[in-house]
C-alpha cells in the first residue's frame, strides 16, 4: 500500500491554503469557461497557461500551477452540463448526450433535479477515475520505465491509430487532419540536423507552430463563428437549485447504482484511449437505455438518462490524464494542453516523473480528489449565478471572448504574428467543424509530432536500424500490432459487414 | 440576394477543402526533397519523416476527393447560406480590423484601446445598444484586463499612445 502513503504525502502538498484557494478559483473559472460559448476546457486552459509562467518559477510553484489548471479542467467538465440541461446547448462535445434527458427534465420544471443528478454523477465518475489513477498509474509508470524509443513510438502509433479506428467519421479525414498536425509540428529547425524545414524563407516560421495558438483558434474562434451563424438566440429554462431539491434528488440517485457502476467502467476504459470522452458518454447512454427497466422512456426526461452520460464523460475526462502522466501521451486535447504546460514549466512528462518529481505527481493526484469535492460544492451552490451569465446577450459576450482569445494568443510568445495565426486557425476550425474534419487529432499531432519523430529516429539508430525494430520484442510487437489493427479497423469492419451481408 | 440561398454546396466545399489539403501535402513533400528523404549515415535524414507525412496527406486527400464526388444526396445540401455567411463576415471583418489596430507599422493603438473600440463597435452594430450601455461595458472590461495583466500578473501586452500618456509603456 505504498500508493496510500504517497497519496497522503500528496495531500500534505495540496492542502495548503494557497493551493486550496487556487482550487476554488480554478473550479469557478472553469465552470465559467465551460458555460461560455467559444471557451471550453482546452482553449480555456491554453489561454490561462501563460499566466502560470511566473508562478511555476517559485519552489513548489509547478504543483500549484498544475492544480490551478487541472481545476479549471474539472470546472469546465462540470460547466458543460449546465448549458446542456438549461439551454439545450452542449458546452462540450461530451455533454451532447446529457441534453437528451437533461433538457426535457428542465422543460418539465425539474431543472434542479437534472442539475443535481448531473453534478453528483459527474463527481462519482471522476472519483472512480481518480481512484483508478491513484492505484494504476504508479504500476504503469514503473512498467514504462523499461520503455525504449521503439516502445514509445509504438505507443504514439497506438494513440493516433485509435483516432482512426474509433472515430465515427470518414477515416481519411481523420488521417488528413492528423497528418496536417504532424506537418505543422515539423515546421522550424530540425532538432537533430539543425536544418530548416518547411519555413520557405519566412523568419516568423523559424520557431514553428505553437499548439496553444492552434487550440485557441480552432476551438475558440471556430466555435464563436459557428454559434454566430446559428443566430444569437439563447432561450433557457429557469434554474433554481435549493437544498431541498438537492437532498430529494440525492435520495433518488442510489436507485441508479447499477448505471453508475457501468458508466464509470465505460468511462474509465474509454478515457484512457484518446478521444474517448464523447463516445464514452454516448455508449453509456445507449447501454443505460438498453438495460434500464424504463429504457423506453429515455429521452422524455429521466434522471437516469442524465446520470449515465455524465458519469461516463467525467470518468473519461479524468482518466484521460492517466496516459498523460504515466507515458506522456495525452488522451484528450485538454490533457494535451496540460502536457504542454508541464513541458513549459520544465517538467518531462512520462514514467520518470513519478521517480523524479513525486511531490508534483502526488500533489496533482491529491488535488484531483479535493478539486472535485470543491467543484461539486461550487456548482451546487452557484448554479443561478452561472445561469445568469448565460443570459448576458451574445453581442456582449462574443467580443469579450474574442478579446480574451486575442490576449491569450499574444501572451504565449508575446507575438502579434501569433494573433493573426489564431485568426487563421479560427477559420480553419469553422470549416473543419462544418465538414466533419476532427480537430483533436490535429492538436494531439501538433503536440506530439516532434516527440514521435524523435522516438522514431532514435529507434532507427539502434542496432537493428530498420522498421523491424517495431516488432523486435513481444511488448513492442503487441503494441504495434494492436495499433495496426486499430488503424485498419474501418477497412476490417467494412470487410466483416460485407462478409456478413453475403451470407 | 436571399438569405437562405446556399453560397456553396457541401460537395463543392468538400472538394475545395480536399484539394487544399492535397496542395498542402504536395508542398510538404516538395520541401523535403531539399532535405533528403532517404537514409543517411546516422539514420533517417531530416526530410524522411515529413516526406511520409506529406505522402499520407496527399493519399488521404485523393481519397477524400473521390468521397466528395460520390457524396450523392448529402452533397447537394448547403455548406453555408448567404445569411449565415453574412453573420460570420460581420464578426470576422471587424475582428481582423481589431487585430490590425492593436499593432501595425503605421499607427498602433495597443491592445486595450483597440479592445474598447472593438467591443463598443460589436455592441453598437450587432446588439443595437445605446451609448449608455456600451461605454460602461467596453471601458469596464478593458480596465479590468489592464489591472489583471499589467498590474496583478505583470504580463505586458501591446500598448499605445493612451497608455504612454498615463505612464505605462
Amino acid at each position: 500500500m505504498q500508493e496510500i502513503q504517497s497519496l497522503m504525502g500528496g495531500f500534505a502538498v495540496a492542502m495548503s491554503w494557497f493551493n486550496l484557494a487556487l482550487m476554488l478559483a480554478g473550479v469557478t473559472l472553469g465552470v465559467l469557461i465551460g458555460v461560455l460559448p467559444g471557451l471550453g476546457g482546452a482553449n480555456g486552459v491554453a489561454i490561462l497557461l501563460p499566466l502560470t509562467f511566473s508562478m511555476s518559477q517559485q519552489p513548489g510553484g509547478a504543483t500549484s500551477a498544475i492544480i490551478l489548471l487541472s481545476c479549471i479542467y474539472w470546472g469546465a467538465l462540470f460547466g458543460g452540463a449546465i448549458t446542456s440541461i438549461l439551454f439545450n446547448i452542449p458546452g462540450e462535445p461530451w455533454s451532447v448526450a446529457t441534453t437528451f434527458d437533461g433538457y426535457p427534465l428542465a422543460q418539465k420544471g425539474r431543472a434542479g433535479a437534472a442539475l443535481t443528478a448531473a453534478f453528483t454523477s459527474s463527481f462519482v465518475g471522476a472519483l472512480v477515475a481518480v481512484v483508478l489513477i491513484t492505484f494504476i498509474s504508479p504500476v504503469i509508470a514503473r512498467f514504462a520505465l523499461q520503455f525504449g524509443p521503439p516502445e514509445f513510438f509504438s505507443v504514439y502509433l497506438l494513440t493516433f491509430s485509435a483516432f482512426v479506428g474509433m472515430s465515427k467519421g470518414a477515416p481519411f479525414k481523420t488521417i488528413a487532419a492528423m497528418m496536417t498536425g504532424f506537418a505543422l509540428a515539423a515546421v522550424g529547425i530540425d532538432t537533430v540536423t539543425g536544418q530548416l524545414r518547411l519555413t520557405f524563407g519566412f523568419t516568423e516560421l523559424l520557431k514553428g507552430f505553437d499548439f496553444l495558438i492552434a487550440v485557441i483558434g480552432l476551438f475558440g474562434i471556430g466555435e464563436i463563428l459557428l454559434t454566430i451563424e446559428e443566430g444569437l438566440e439563447f432561450r433557457g429554462a429557469k434554474a433554481k437549485l435549493n437544498m431541498k431539491v438537492v437532498l430529494e434528488t440525492w435520495k433518488e440517485l442510489p436507485k441508479y447504482w447499477k448505471t453508475s457502476i457501468r458508466s464509470s467502467a465505460v468511462g474509465c476504459m474509454m478515457g484512457i484511449v484518446p478521444g474517448g470522452a464523447t463516445p464514452a458518454s454516448f455508449m453509456s447512454y445507449g447501454l443505460a437505455k438498453k438495460m434500464s427497466r424504463d429504457g423506453e422512456e429515455f429521452g422524455t426526461g429521466k434522471v437516469e438518462g442524465v446520470v449515465a452520460p455524465e458519469t461516463a464523460a467525467h470518468a473519461a475526462g479524468t482518466s484521460a490524464l492517466l496516459p498523460m502522466l504515466t507515458l506522456g501521451v495525452p488522451g484528450s486535447p485538454t490533457a494535451a494542453v496540460l502536457l504542454g504546460g508541464l513541458l513549459i514549466w520544465g517538467l518531462q512528462p512520462g514514467p520518470l516523473l513519478f521517480v523524479e518529481k513525486p511531490d508534483f505527481v502526488w500533489g496533482l493526484i491529491a488535488s484531483m480528489y479535493l478539486g472535485n469535492i470543491v467543484g461539486l460544492i461550487v456548482v451546487l451552490t452557484c448554479v443561478p449565478l452561472f445561469a445568469a451569465i448565460l443570459r448576458v446577450p451574445f453581442s456582449i459576450i462574443a467580443p469579450v471572448i474574442l478579446v480574451i482569445c486575442a490576449i491569450g494568443a499574444y501572451t504565449v510568445h508575446n507575438s502579434m504574428f501569433d494573433v493573426w495565426l489564431m485568426m487563421i486557425f479560427g477559420i480553419l476550425g469553422y470549416v473543419f467543424k462544418k465538414l466533419d474534419y476532427p480537430m483533436a487529432p490535429l492538436v494531439l499531432a501538433l503536440v506530439l509530432g516532434d516527440r514521435a519523430e524523435d522516438a522514431f529516429r532514435q529507434s532507427m539508430l539502434g542496432p537493428e536500424g530498420s522498421l523491424g525494430v517495431f516488432f523486435s520484442n513481444p511488448l513492442v510487437g503487441t503494441i504495434t500490432g494492436v495499433s495496426l489493427l486499430l488503424l485498419f479497423w474501418p477497412l476490417i469492419s467494412r470487410a466483416i459487414a460485407i462478409a456478413r451481408g453475403r451470407r | 440576394m436571399q438569405d437562405n440561398k446556399p453560397v456553396a454546396s457541401m460537395r463543392t466545399a468538400e472538394l475545395v477543402m480536399a484539394v487544399l489539403f492535397l496542395a498542402f501535402g504536395a508542398l510538404v513533400m516538395w520541401d523535403t526533397r531539399r532535405l533528403g528523404v532517404s537514409w543517411g549515415d546516422d539514420g533517417p535524414q531530416a526530410g524522411y519523416f515529413p516526406f511520409y507525412i506529406g505522402l499520407f496527406i496527399v493519399v488521404s486527400s485523393v481519397a477524400n476527393i473521390f468521397r466528395a464526388i460520390n457524396l450523392g444526396e448529402k452533397g447537394r445540401k448547403a455548406f453555408v447560406e448567404w445569411g449565415q455567411l453574412r453573420m460570420v463576415l460581420l464578426v470576422m471583418i471587424p475582428t481582423a480590423v481589431y487585430v490590425a489596430l492593436i499593432a501595425n507599422p503605421w499607427f498602433s493603438l495597443g491592445i486595450y484601446v483597440a479592445s474598447a473600440i472593438y467591443i463598443a463597435f460589436f455592441m453598437w452594430h450587432l446588439g443595437k445598444y445605446g451609448w449608455a450601455k456600451i461605454a460602461p461595458v467596453s471601458l469596464g472590461v478593458v480596465v479590468f484586463f489592464f489591472l489583471m495583466f499589467e498590474i496583478w500578473f505583470k504580463v505586458p501586452l501591446p500598448k499605445g499612445p493612451v497608455e504612454a500618456a498615463i505612464g505605462f509603456s
